[in-house]
């Protein structure tokens, strides 16, 4: 028996540490060669570590949420050292399966999906940590153990709500209802009684929650946000969108309110080259950009992500909604790669459907703008005089006001307005 | 040569295997189970049951012995001494033993698993062979169980023989030797070596370790070091067993050194009938090269927590295997639980405690945590005892004559009871609520608020648990 000392790879582009997301192996399990061991997150993206031998694990480094450092030892395996063939069970190493690829498999609410290379992270939806010191077993009754074994439930996801935190079976229940709905005896009379609450519930910041609010705390603390509100009158623009899309050619993506925006944006930013803009804060420098990458901030099952579409100064309509589409699909789906998750100059934030007013978004770092969209509605203004039902959008932007003068970022959403409240220019 | 299939196959008929053999025919697999010796194993056999019943009839000699004395006690007089007759305890003994095996034998009979006796030869990981030639019958199992248990461990420069004894020998004697060396002062040597003592012998104990029982803290080992030097229970401890050679007379000389001795000329000896060796027990493992399973170092089989092999479908449970203590209820749990898990439930080896008893006079058990155990786990520690002395019933029952005491361990914070130890004749008997406690998360005021029933040993639970929190009731 030898020992396997396994350091964490250089994982690409330069990272030098990756963030735990999830050990699939405990000490003690049985692994093959090229068995997924651990899902480490970088700057964007998360990447399976397979086995890089049979063995059996003896020690593994840090828990979910720990970084680890590039060449750092991460894992250690007993291994049969080579050549040490004169050991009796030496005959059935083909025929014997492993103990199992990983041990603990019942008691993981959600192993990470078989995912391709560079998967986003994949937290698992229900499962919020309670508070119990690492390494502390869930406190529950046999009964209780058995039932959560049964179900797959892993008891340290479990709120218990006993003394000294003991998981009781209406504990489990309430897990099993997803939390909801729950322990709300009903009254003899039918009704509903209503049960004031203490528990709380701690959930360990870690994963992708972690990079978004390092990244927004960054953001925010280091770079002056100014925002400025525009109200755009997209009445022309929505019959030009409604008639493009009763007549588009086959196969190409109906056509919402965004691909319009990334046209007017390449039309703008070309005329106000300081939005279009990183800015390279300890080095000093604000590099512009010819290239209109634009980030399309997106909400997902995991988190915020910001995908982007490249070189939309390249793409007409139709290619810009076409590439949109795929890439927030992708992200949506866990199947955007590294290339799809970096590279944006610029970064627009549609609240869509739930609308709202105005917003204040945050800079997505080192940008220097962003553009916020809200929903299109029917509103009673004044136009030519006369009090008309007209189709208003509100635009929402922030600005890195150590590099873009008030002047120059209203100036980029004035003449965003303005193709679009005359959206033939935007293809002129 | 005959061919027999079945679904699971347990090998070894002890309280892991014989168990594992009726959970499996309960729930309807077709199931056989091959023993060499007795339905029963070590623990039934030449363990644990003819252990305790020779413990009891030394106790009631023992006592015999205060009633024969002028005057006698609590007024009973017997009007000479008890007298001893070691071949028909030991017939007694094997009665009760007897009746045990042919009660397993019933079980496994009525639940519909077969009994096939023989030494089982793994031909491969799920084939087994009993016997040679024309008679011999070949078993292939879709699912083997492996439960062939322990034996003691053999010291190689003392090896067995009429006068160098493992514990299943000293089970068995016919005659009370005169003198006993126990090599060992493990529980197997305390709990033989204190039986022999009460039943009239001399005896000696030479220990390694720097005391006797070094796995339980020195609290819990006072009341029991009291009672070996009051009843003249020589102890050697930090000294090396070096060797028996026959003696004159038909009698047997053990050497032994201190451990730190380094000139032989210091060599100390000791003349008995009989060198008891209990030095620990390993797995029985031989003889399983042809099935390919992995062993560790110490030559346990190596399982996870479903008791799984690194051969599917091939299970390893009780001392054969290298998860949880080698103790007969770790076993019997093991062995319905595998079971279980081929029949298709979900299951898994995660207790929270596992009681161990020691049958000395006095009895010690433990179970969860001690406060040792409890301030290196980190935890905020509140401790509470509670003394037999202080204890009606017993005081009824003598049973605090050799002192002893409840010890509970528990968290600061919330209360948490992490483990509870106890010293004392009859003790042994409060270790199932103790247990339960920790498997239940139970808090100290769960058993504060219980009414526990007196007059009985259970009340010193409830005052040890009070004591922790800081108000027992009977106890200045």
């Amino acid at each position: 028996m030898g020992k396997f000392e396994f350091k964490l790879p250089d994982i690409g582009e330069g990272v030098v540490e990756g963030e735990i997301v999830e050990w699939m192996v405990a000490v003690g399990d049985t692994v093959k060669e090229d068995d997924p061991i651990l899902s480490v997150m970088t700057d964007k993206a998360t990447v399976e570590i397979p086995a890089p031998c049979d063995g059996t694990v003896a020690s593994i480094v840090g828990e979910a949420g720990d970084i680890l450092p590039v060449g750092g030892v991460c894992i250690v395996f007993d291994v049969d050292g080579e050549g040490n063939a004169s050991e009796a069970p030496e005959p059935v190493a083909e025929k014997s399966a492993p103990v199992e690829e990983k041990a603990p498999v019942e008691e993981k609410t959600a192993p990470a999906p078989p995912a391709p290379e560079l998967p986003p992270v994949a937290t698992a939806p229900a499962a919020a940590p309670v508070a119990r010191a690492a390494g502390t077993k869930a406190l529950a009754s046999p009964a209780v153990r058995q039932r959560a074994r049964a179900a797959n439930i892993d008891l340290q996801l479990v709120a218990g709500s006993g003394p000294a935190g003991r998981i009781s079976h209406a504990d489990l229940d309430r897990h099993i209802a997803g939390g909801a709905a729950a322990a709300t005896p009903s009254m003899p009379m039918g009704g509903v009684a209503k049960v004031a609450r203490n528990g709380t519930e701690d959930i360990k910041v870690i994963g992708l929650r972690r990079k978004i609010a390092d990244g927004m705390m960054s953001s925010y603390s280091t770079i002056p946000h100014f925002s400025y509100f525009e109200e755009v009158d997209v009445t022309e623009l929505e019959a030009l969108r409604q008639h493009l899309n009763a007549t588009r050619p086959e196969g190409a993506p109906k056509l919402t309110y965004l691909p319009f925006i990334m046209q007017a944006l390449v039309k703008a930013l070309a005329q106000r080259p300081e939005c279009n803009a990183l800015y390279d804060d300890d080095a000093g420098v604000v590099t512009r950009h010819q290239a209109i990458n634009l980030g399309i901030a997106t909400q997902t099952d995991r988190g915020l992500y910001v995908p982007v579409v490249k070189h939309v100064e390249a793409m007409d309509i139709w290619q810009s909604a076409a590439e949109m589409m795929r890439v927030t699909q992708a992200t949506r789906d866990g199947k955007a790669g590294v290339d799809d998750l970096t590279g944006s100059t610029f970064t627009i934030t549609s609240l869509g459907r739930l609308g709202g007013l105005g917003a204040t978004p945050i800079i997505n770092k080192p940008e220097v703008g962003i553009l916020g969209v809200h929903n299109a509605k029917d509103r009673a203004v004044v136009h030519n005089g006369q009090v008309v039902v007209r189709r208003i959008m509100n635009l929402s932007s922030s600005w890195d006001h150590r590099v873009v003068d008030g002047h120059d970022g209203a100036s980029l959403v004035q003449l965003v307005k303005s193709y679009l409240e005359h959206p033939a220019t935007i293809f002129m | 040569m005959k061919t027999k299939q079945c679904q699971v196959l347990v090998v070894g008929a002890g309280p892991g295997g014989y168990v594992a053999a009726i959970r499996s025919a309960q729930l309807g697999l077709k199931t056989i189970i091959v023993e060499g010796e007795r339905a029963g194993g070590t623990c039934l056999i030449r363990g644990c049951i003819p252990s305790k019943a020779l413990i009891h009839a030394a106790h009631t000699f023992h006592n015999l012995a205060k009633h024969a004395k002028k005057d006698g006690h609590m007024g009973i007089t017997i009007p000479g001494p008890a007298e001893l007759e070691m071949s028909n305890l030991v017939g007694w003994k094997e009665g009760i033993v007897d009746r045990l095996n042919k009660g397993v034998e019933a079980l496994l009979k009525n639940a519909g698993a077969e009994l096939v006796s023989g030494w089982a030869v793994f031909q491969d990981a799920k084939t087994v062979k009993i016997g040679e030639g024309k008679d011999a019958t070949l078993i292939q199992a879709d699912h083997v169980i492996m439960a062939q248990g322990s034996v003691p461990i053999e010291l190689p420069f003392m090896p067995f023989s009429e006068h160098v004894l493992s514990s299943r020998e000293a089970l068995s004697l016919e005659t009370l030797p005169d003198h006993v060396v126990v090599v060992g002062g493990g529980y197997i040597g305390l709990e033989l070596g204190i039986t022999f003592r009460m039943l009239g012998s001399e005896v000696t104990v030479v220990e390694a370790m720097d005391s006797v029982l070094p796995l339980f803290d020195k609290e819990l080992r006072r009341p029991l070091e009291l009672f070996l030097k009051k009843n003249k229970i020589k102890v050697h401890t930090g000294v090396f067993a070096k060797g028996a050679e026959d003696a004159k007379g038909g009698k047997v000389k053990l050497n032994f050194i201190d451990k730190n001795e380094k000139d032989e000329k210091k060599m100390q000896h000791v003349i008995a009938d009989k060198v008891l060796v209990t030095v620990g027990r390993k797995p029985a493992s031989t003889g399983l090269e042809a099935t390919g399973i992995a062993l560790d170092e110490r030559g346990y089989v190596k399982v996870n927590e479903r008791c799984e092999t690194n051969m599917k479908g091939v299970y390893a449970i009780g001392d054969l295997c290298d998860l949880g203590e080698m103790l007969a209820h770790v076993a019997s749990f093991q062995g319905e639980m595998v079971a279980e898990l081929i029949a298709g439930h979900k299951r898994a080896y995660d207790p929270v405690a596992v009681p161990a008893i020691v049958f000395t006079e006095p009895e010690i058990v433990s179970v969860g945590l001690s406060p040792d155990q409890a301030k290196e786990a980190g935890h905020p520690v509140i401790i509470g005892k509670f003394p037999l002395a202080a204890n009606g019933r017993s005081l009824t029952q003598e049973a605090e004559k050799t002192g002893g005491f409840v010890r509970v361990v528990a968290r600061e914070d919330d209360h948490r009871i992490l483990g509870i130890q106890g010293v004392g004749t009859h003790i042994s008997e409060l270790v199932g609520e103790w247990t339960l406690a920790l498997e239940m998360g139970a808090v100290l005021e769960d058993i504060a608020h219980t009414i526990h029933a007196h007059p009985t040993m259970t009340e010193m639970t409830h005052e040890g648990v009070l004591d922790t929190l800081g108000h027992a009731i009977h106890k200045m």
